[in-house]
């Protein structure tokens, strides 16, 4: 918030305008007094995310807490959901964890955040609570990786989460003459299934791929790094801990975006910076028969659920999957990256014991199947992946889980948004056509040189 | 500020009795001290440091460093020229110019004209600002309403939030603010003599040069305060232009608030954000400085 400055003016109009700073601060001071369980400890605060019309977790905690109560008498579970989108969440959290006096005992965290809030010292390590349950040794290997820091402990307890793929609609692919079971080997296979549809059905969007900064996360996972980690390079290399730069899968996977763009198979570049485009795709354009194929997230089929935003009863006789190919076919042949969130600890919990309680409770497999089936998670557990009830649950489920081995998580170190954010400057100004991929991609390596300072390498080769 | 004044008011009397009358005055001292004071300082101390939200525990001082970052930077220099435009074309022309013109007109409507037309501006200044921003949003949407009512009338669509962002959240940002300088404007020109109009007219001045000569003069210390109340306000405005655009596509809508936000929150840089928000205080700092001065030149013509 900045103060407008005063001087030289009366003193009638300074205490006008204190009188209007102190307001303005009151108004943002009036939400800070939640959280924060105060030192007592038959109190367990709970934080977590709730926004927009899903009410799924608020549901499923709520059923939490009833057991959880009565599992441990004379313990209250305070649910303290943060209303907001994703980006003021993470704020919110970090600023509650701050200080003793607002911290949550339990917080749900992004992997995507995890690692810089571990860095902070924002949360405690669980590796002594973890040796001795029993149930994390059915957890998968990558997710158990998920929140291992740098320091080699582990911060969290991930609750499940998602792959990405390709979607196509099998309608409008048998028009151009594609099976219902079409499967890519390599991008040009995607390239040319996209010709095909833009040639055989107008007025559909054949490939859509997002791209540029409007939709932030989105277009540095479902669109860039789905192709990158495809081409053989990475953005980090975890061996010598530094950033990647100058590697030719990276302008490669610029050089798709740019054809995908410039040939028209893709939206519009308007269309794709317009911040709501993911959801225009899939809660319009999807069920609408408007786009052939897309890259996206697992959770997609989500919005069709009756109940949700967009109910569809046809999704699963219409809509195909199929994996994300790599860039020639090379090893493993296809490719997927995951996110998905996790339960820690704060270090400024003052109950980190019945915390711990919580965590272990609404981490078991009853918790977890009961949980990935309402939110269309890809389950941790290999449990949970088997369980006949979870594949049962939804028709994607089982395609989807079955990318977990070959899965990558994000480098989401604390630099990571901000390199993300220069992922997403890149793409735009290859779709938008402001820039060749070469200039491109040299504007990336000088942002990720002075963001990331000496962890840096230049790609062998280059 | 208050104590000095005080102080300063009572330079003959005992110093006794000054405290004893400085007593009231010490709640609204200590209030604004924590509540204004202490938060300012703050912020103007983490400009210098490398605090962040996230990554690093502790923050170490780095001196300008921020600032090099800052006047160094092409987004940087990007989001002042964005904000002095979004400054000078919604509130310095657009807001006052607007703000006058209807100012002048409802003079001479009737009451009912006056009263339908005062209604509906404040109208725009009574919604929130995310409640406007996204009424324009709506409206200049590509499948929204203004694109509707040009296919309707055969003219081609407008694209305006994508080729110039800047352009329409400084048009939704005078639909929103006008009505400030309107009932300033109103205030001041009731004041303004009958007679001395009449008797301009009576000397043979037309409407205009009335207007020119002798209204607008009258009001000029009016304009100014507004003009500064207008530009302050304006140089902050961050709802309005983040639930729009986002600051983008490509930061080319990216004001100064917008970018402290975005460094801030969003990379979490702290340190940084606060330096930015500096800079903005310094920009409507310069903006009040010549106001003022042209308010005490004014006052004392040389």
């Amino acid at each position: 918030m900045v103060e407008k400055p005063v001087w030289r003016s009366g003193g009638r109009r300074f205490a006008a305008l204190a009188a209007v700073g102190l307001l303005a601060l009151t108004a943002c001071g009036g939400g800070g007094a939640n959280g924060g369980s105060g030192g007592d400890k038959s109190k367990v605060t709970v934080t977590y995310q709730q926004f927009g019309g899903s009410h799924a977790q608020e549901q499923f905690l709520s059923g939490v807490k009833t057991e959880f109560e009565k599992a441990n008498p004379g313990v209250t579970l305070d649910l303290q959901p943060i209303t907001a989108s994703e980006n003021d969440y993470y704020t919110k959290l970090q600023l509650q964890m701050r200080s003793p006096n607002t911290s949550p005992d339990v917080v749900y965290e992004d992997t995507f955040l995890i690692n810089s809030d571990i860095q902070a010292g924002y949360l405690q390590p669980l590796d002594d609570h973890l040796n001795s349950w029993a149930d994390w040794n059915n957890f998968t290997t990558t997710a158990k990786g998920a929140a291992k820091a740098l320091d080699g402990k582990t911060y969290a307890v991930p609750d499940g989460t998602d792959t990405r793929a390709v979607w196509f609609n099998k309608d409008i692919l048998a028009k151009a003459g594609l099976p219902a079971d079409w499967q890519p080997k390599n991008w040009n296979d995607l390239l040319t299934a996209a010709r095909a549809v833009k040639a055989a059905v107008p007025g559909v969007i054949p490939l859509n791929i997002y791209a540029g900064k409007g939709l932030g996360e989105a277009t540095s996972m479902q669109g860039f790094e789905m192709l990158l980690y495809g081409t053989g390079s990475t953005l980090y290399d975890a061996q010598s801990q530094k950033w990647v730069v100058g590697s030719k899968g990276f302008t490669d996977s610029l050089s798709f975006l740019q054809t995908v763009y410039n040939e028209k198979l893709g939206p519009t570049p308007q269309q794709v910076l317009d911040p709501n485009w993911n959801n225009t795709v899939s809660q319009q354009l999807i069920p609408a028969g408007k786009v052939a194929i897309s890259v996206d997230g697992s959770w997609v089929s989500h919005n069709w659920l009756p109940g949700d935003a967009a109910p569809w009863a046809q999704w699963s006789k219409v809509m195909g999957t199929a994996y994300m190919p790599t860039e020639t076919g090379q090893d493993p042949g296809k490719v997927s990256m995951s996110g998905g969130w996790t339960w820690a600890i704060p270090k400024n919990s003052d109950n980190a014991d019945k915390a711990w309680a919580f965590i272990q409770m609404v981490s078991d497999r009853e918790h977890h199947l009961k949980w990935d089936i309402a939110n269309v998670q890809i389950p941790v557990r290999t449990d949970v992946a088997s369980d006949p009830s979870y594949l049962a649950a939804n028709p994607t489920n089982k395609f989807f889980a079955s990318l977990v081995p070959i899965t990558t998580y994000r480098p989401a170190y604390a630099v990571y948004p901000r390199i993300s954010n220069e992922i997403q400057v890149a793409t735009e100004s290859v779709v938008t056509g402001t820039t060749d991929v070469p200039t491109a991609a040299n504007t990336y390596n000088d942002q990720v040189k002075s963001i990331a300072g000496d962890a840096v390498m230049t790609a062998a080769g280059s | 500020m208050s104590v000095t004044a005080v102080a300063a008011g009572a330079r003959r009397k005992p110093v006794s009795v000054t405290l004893v009358r400085g007593i009231p005055l010490a709640p609204a001292v200590v209030l604004l001290s924590v509540f204004l004071l202490g938060p300012i300082l703050y912020c103007v101390y983490s400009a210098f440091t490398n605090m962040s939200l996230t990554g690093a525990s502790g923050s170490q001082f780095v001196g300008l460093a921020n600032f090099k970052t800052a006047f160094t930077s092409a987004e940087f220099g990007a989001s002042v020229y964005y904000t002095i435009f979004f400054t000078v074309v919604s509130a310095i022309i657009g807001q006052n110019v607007v703000g006058m013109v209807l100012a002048l007109l409802m003079r001479s409507g009737s009451a009912a004209v006056r009263a339908v037309v005062s209604a509906i501006v404040i109208g725009a200044w009574v919604l929130p600002e995310v409640v406007a921003g996204y009424l324009w949003l709506a409206f200049f949407n590509s499948d929204g309403t203004l694109n509707h009512v040009l296919s309707g009338i055969g003219l081609p669509p407008q694209n305006i939030l994508y080729t110039a962002p800047i352009l329409a959240v400084s048009i939704a940002n005078v639909w929103r603010g006008t009505a400030f300088s309107m009932l300033v404007y109103s205030a001041a020109l009731s004041e303004v003599p009958k007679e001395i109009e009449e008797a301009a007219v009576v000397d043979g001045a037309g409407k205009w040069r009335t207007l020119i000569s002798i209204t607008l003069p009258m009001v000029r210390r009016s304009i100014a305060t507004n003009l500064m109340l207008i530009t302050l306000q304006t140089l902050s405005v961050f709802g309005l232009i983040w639930t729009m655009t986002k600051g983008g596509p490509s930061n080319k809508s990216s004001t100064l608030p917008v970018f402290a936000y975005q460094q801030a929150f969003q990379f979490s840089q702290l340190g940084y954000g606060t330096a930015l928000a500096l800079v903005l205080l310094v920009i409507g700092g310069i903006f009040s400085l010549i106001y003022l001065r042209a308010l005490r030149l004014e006052d004392n013509p040389a």
